[in-house]
């Protein structure tokens, strides 16, 4: 790994890791996809002509420095291809969500102010196309997929594969400009600018210069070892700061291969077949597994459950100490072997997880239950703490120092700082250089000397080092008593249960906690067919009376356990009840990152939380939902509102700060 | 026909010659008249659609374009002669393929072998090489493996690939034997109402598909099918018929301002 370091100096934008990495592994895999049931593979001498072919096609189409080109689509080579051709130029790429709804691409379109959109295919197109009008700026379409598109108008219509060869054929006449833009290139130019996901107001522009995303990089790769021989899968949102830094940023700086999925539907059964030795995923994507499993474990013949319901206790365990390197008895070594050879191997091998060596989960807290079950399987699951500013990385759990209650240790080159009011605060090469034409909410976010205010309370532990994480810290208020409330809190211990998707507890101000839980469709439905409950719908199986009996005894359990906790005892949920619909992106109730919009939830629901708060014993409702396309509808409903079981506690006197 | 001119649709593609047309077509079991006399073409690139209420003769003629009946009386022309007497798999080799009212799909086999079960019409080679696995049978089966996969990819069912059809629901069936028929590369498309038990998501999707396949591959297609919204909005022409006759042909405006097609499908005295 020597001309890591020793290349730095001239590094110092991605297209120049790209001419690095066709130089020095030009041979060796650099994108895979698959398409037409076979893994298609380019190399990185072959990834550098295509990217120069359409950066040379950009030219062609007049694309100027320091431009702003809109890149919407699920993870393709060809996208990624996009966004360094769009860098190699002296432009800058902004990938934007790709289920994101014609509005929402409509303001982030308007207030970049692209001119130039490359989109995947026949929807993105469509959206592009619809809100163009409102775009006065807005020119050219390039596009991927030609399906269904024949019969556009194609005045401002391109196929990829068109640019591409129109570059091909102006190499001659544009090349000279080409490596002139390219040799300008420098390290404290935009790499790239990604919208926030926005839990409040509208998203904004994070600009992220080369040295953001290269120091990232290179500190972040160097911290796991990561190598030229690592295969990941690039399969999580590409306007998403993580999947920018992991199949751009780290990519590039190590020279691995980054492979996408035939379609987001063929996610696992692709990752199986590539079995990733780098794997991130969000906590929902473990659990959603792990409950898989057990559903198809219950259909098991009683001896495979048997085995493995041995196992995996012999795998809580020893499979983490093993793991974090603590001695174990030669016994259980053997046992644990044993366990590898009959139901861990296989098990992990069926999840696509054979060849972890290092994988991160992040953006949620995740259950204890289901993180211990993935780590005593062997696989080295960790936490790390991040955002968007900070080019991801905050916080990470180092090797052998893997806990599910905190986020790890700063992560090489930052700082942390916890505030007075128990806010963190962090300083690192990473930091963002702006919000694109929002200096006031920049001003907000990141003072005079770097430190960057995260939004989130937390603190040091003592001993340990490790950064603990409490909630948004303009969540966390007190209650009308005084007592600290911190709904994220008392909702993660509610999410830890499969049955409950999402959970959203209310109190602050009020004298009592309330909550409303979504059920898990998957989960709850299973249960259903187990014990023979008929339902014929969402809502109906949301209703019935023996789901809301299960959800009850949940709440009434969690209820213990935040009641042990001298800080938090008042966050008992006295109320609650299971919402008629899904909370969904579509209809502004989660980000599209899921995270919950706390006011606007509050504000749509406002006659359920009335309600909640009413005494009342059931509550009739009507809401309005969005469907995929765009279309409005609306639900009705009659709730029943359950009272929860609450374990009585001294009066808070340690009233938080 | 002697004009080949084709014609011009509202939306703007350009429809060619005939490629098949019915000549005075009579179809007889014993004594009952399924079909009496009745004469249409289909042009080249056209989605064609025959509606009528039920029992009116649609799936019969339907079978003797595919082949499966021989019509007692009248000829069918198609690619500018008549096609002489054949059984249906030699329709099908003169590049017609179809969907089927009721699905027909082998319900133990993946996905994938079932839509390569389209390609049987392109697969020559000899017992020994397919024995063997070996030659001719190894080339043939790769490029029909790639012919196959691109309307896997069309019609976006990678992910149940290498499911068994039996365990999907009816929406896909429906779907996986349109890949099927696709898969033949057929110059006319059969489908025998392609949409019947589905939910309005389903039926969005199959005419999306069906929509789809006729602009991207040109093919032209023929259809039956009840739902008068789909019929309506998908097809170029459309032929009605009621009790084995034909009471109308014509675009689909034209159709629904006939008298003779109101009276069938809202029910007069007879």
């Amino acid at each position: 790994m020597a001309y890591m370091s020793k290349g730095a100096e001239g590094l110092r934008s991605i297209p120049a890791l790209l001419r690095r990495n066709a130089e020095l592994h030009g041979a060796a895999p650099a994108y895979r996809e698959k398409e037409y049931g076979i893994w298609q593979s380019w190399t990185w001498a072959q990834t550098e002509e295509q990217i120069e072919a359409l950066a040379l096609g950009l030219l062609d189409l007049g694309v100027a420095p320091g431009e702003f080109v809109a890149v919407i689509g699920h993870n393709r080579p060809y996208l990624y291809w996009s966004m360094v051709a769009v860098q190699m130029i002296g432009a800058v790429p902004v990938p934007l969500y790709q289920d994101a709804a014609a509005e929402e691409m409509e303001y982030v379109l308007i207030h970049c102010g692209a001119r130039l959109v490359i989109a995947a295919d026949q929807e993105q197109v469509d959206k592009v196309i619809g809100v163009q009008d409102a775009c006065p700026q807005f020119e050219e379409l390039i596009y991927l997929d030609p399906k269904g598109l024949r019969k556009y108008d194609h005045a401002h219509l391109r196929a990829f594969q068109a640019v591409q060869e129109k570059g091909r054929a102006r190499r001659g006449d544009l090349g000279e400009e080409l490596a002139r833009r390219r040799a300008l290139l420098g390290y404290d130019d935009i790499c790239v600018m990604l919208y926030t996901s926005g839990t409040t107001g509208k998203p904004k522009g994070v600009v992220l210069s080369n040295r953001n995303i290269i120091e990232t990089a290179k500190s972040s790769a160097a911290f796991d070892h990561l190598t030229v021989g690592e295969e990941v899968l690039a399969y999580l949102p590409m306007a998403w700061v993580g999947d920018f830094i992991f199949s751009i940023g780290q990519a590039y700086w190590a020279g691995f291969c980054v492979n996408c999925p035939e379609s987001p539907e063929t996610m696992m059964t692709d990752l199986r077949e590539i079995a990733p030795s780098y794997y991130f995923a969000p906590p929902r994507v473990f659990e959603s597994q792990l409950t898989q499993i057990m559903i198809r474990m219950e259909d098991a013949s009683a001896l495979k459950q048997r085995l493995f319901h041995h196992f995996m206790e012999v795998a809580r365990r020893v499979g983490p100490r093993i793991l974090d390197g603590k001695p174990v008895s030669a016994l259980d070594r053997l046992r644990y072997r044993l366990g590898e050879f009959l139901v861990y191997g296989p098990l992990k091998n069926t999840l696509g997880l054979s060849r972890v060596r290092v994988g991160y989960t992040a953006g949620e807290a995740i259950g204890p239950e289901i993180f211990d079950f993935y780590r005593a399987l062997g696989i080295n699951l960790k936490q790390l703490y991040g955002q968007t500013e900070a080019s991801v990385f905050i916080t990470q759990q180092p090797d052998g120092e893997v806990r599910s209650d905190t986020v790890g240790v700063p992560s090489p080159g930052v700082e942390i700082r916890i505030a007075e009011n128990g806010e963190v605060f962090y300083r690192s090469p990473g930091v963002f250089v702006e919000y694109y034409k929002n200096a006031e909410s920049t001003r907000d976010t990141k003072d005079g000397e770097g430190w960057v205010a995260t939004g989130d309370a937390g603190f040091i532990e003592e001993g340990s080092g490790h950064l603990r994480i409490i909630d948004r810290a303009k969540d966390v208020g007190t209650m009308a008593d005084g007592a600290l409330f911190a709904p994220k809190y008392v909702e993660n211990k509610l999410k830890f249960y499969p049955n409950i998707l999402e959970a959203v507890v209310m109190g602050a101000g009020r004298d009592k906690c309330c909550a409303f839980i979504n059920i898990d469709l998957t989960a709850v439905g299973n249960w259903a067919e187990r014990n023979n409950i008929a339902y014929a719908s969402y809502q109906e199986l949301a209703g019935h009376p023996q789901v809301l009996d299960m959800i009850q005894s949940h709440v009434e359990e969690v209820n213990e356990s935040v009641a042990r906790d001298d800080m938090l005892s008042g966050c008992q949920v006295h109320r609650f009840l299971v919402l008629h619909k899904e909370l969904d992106a579509d209809d502004g109730e989660l980000t599209r990152t899921r995270k919950v919009r706390r006011k606007i939830i509050g504000e749509k629901f406002v006659d359920l939380v009335e309600a909640l708060y009413g005494g009342a014993g059931s509550v009739y409702t009507e809401t309005e939902v969005t469907y995929e396309d765009g279309r409005k509808g609306r639900i009705k409903a009659t709730l029943e509102i359950r009272d929860a079981r609450v374990v009585p506690v001294r009066p808070a006197t340690l009233a938080a700060e | 026909m002697k004009d080949t001119q084709g014609y011009l649709t509202a939306d703007g593609r350009q429809i060619g010659g005939v490629l098949m047309e019915m000549r005075n077509i009579t179809l007889r079991f014993g004594g009952v008249v399924a079909i009496e006399d009745i004469s249409f073409d289909i042009r080249e690139g056209e989605i064609r659609a025959i509606i009528g209420p039920n029992g009116a003769g649609k799936s019969s003629m339907l079978n003797i374009i595919s082949g499966f009946y021989t019509p007692s009386n009248g000829e069918v022309w198609y690619k500018g002669a008549p096609r002489p007497l054949m059984k249906p798999y030699e329709v099908a080799r003169m590049g017609v393929a179809r969907t089927f009212q009721n699905i027909a799909l082998f319900e133990g086999m993946t996905v994938l072998d079932n839509v390569m079960t389209g390609r049987l019409t392109h697969m020559h080679a000899g017992l020994l090489s397919q024995a063997l696995w070996w030659g001719r049978a190894r080339d043939e089966e790769i490029a029909n493996r790639e012919v196959v996969e691109k309307v896997i990819d069309f019609l976006e069912i990678q992910n149940i690939r290498k499911t068994p059809v039996g365990r999907l629901p009816y929406g896909l069936k429906k779907r996986v034997e349109l890949a099927r028929a696709l898969a033949a590369e057929p110059s006319l498309l059969l489908l025998d109402e392609p949409m019947a038990g589905m939910n309005v998501e389903e039926k969005e999707d199959m005419s999306r598909f069906i929509l789809d396949v006729n602009d991207e591959f040109g093919t032209t297609i023929a259809l039956i099918e009840h739902d008068m919204g789909v019929v309506m909005d998908l097809s170029d022409r459309v032929v009605v018929m009621d009790y084995g006759k034909k009471i109308g042909d014509g675009t689909p405006d034209e159709v629904r301002g006939n008298q003779d097609v109101i009276d069938a499908y809202l029910g007069v005295a007879h």
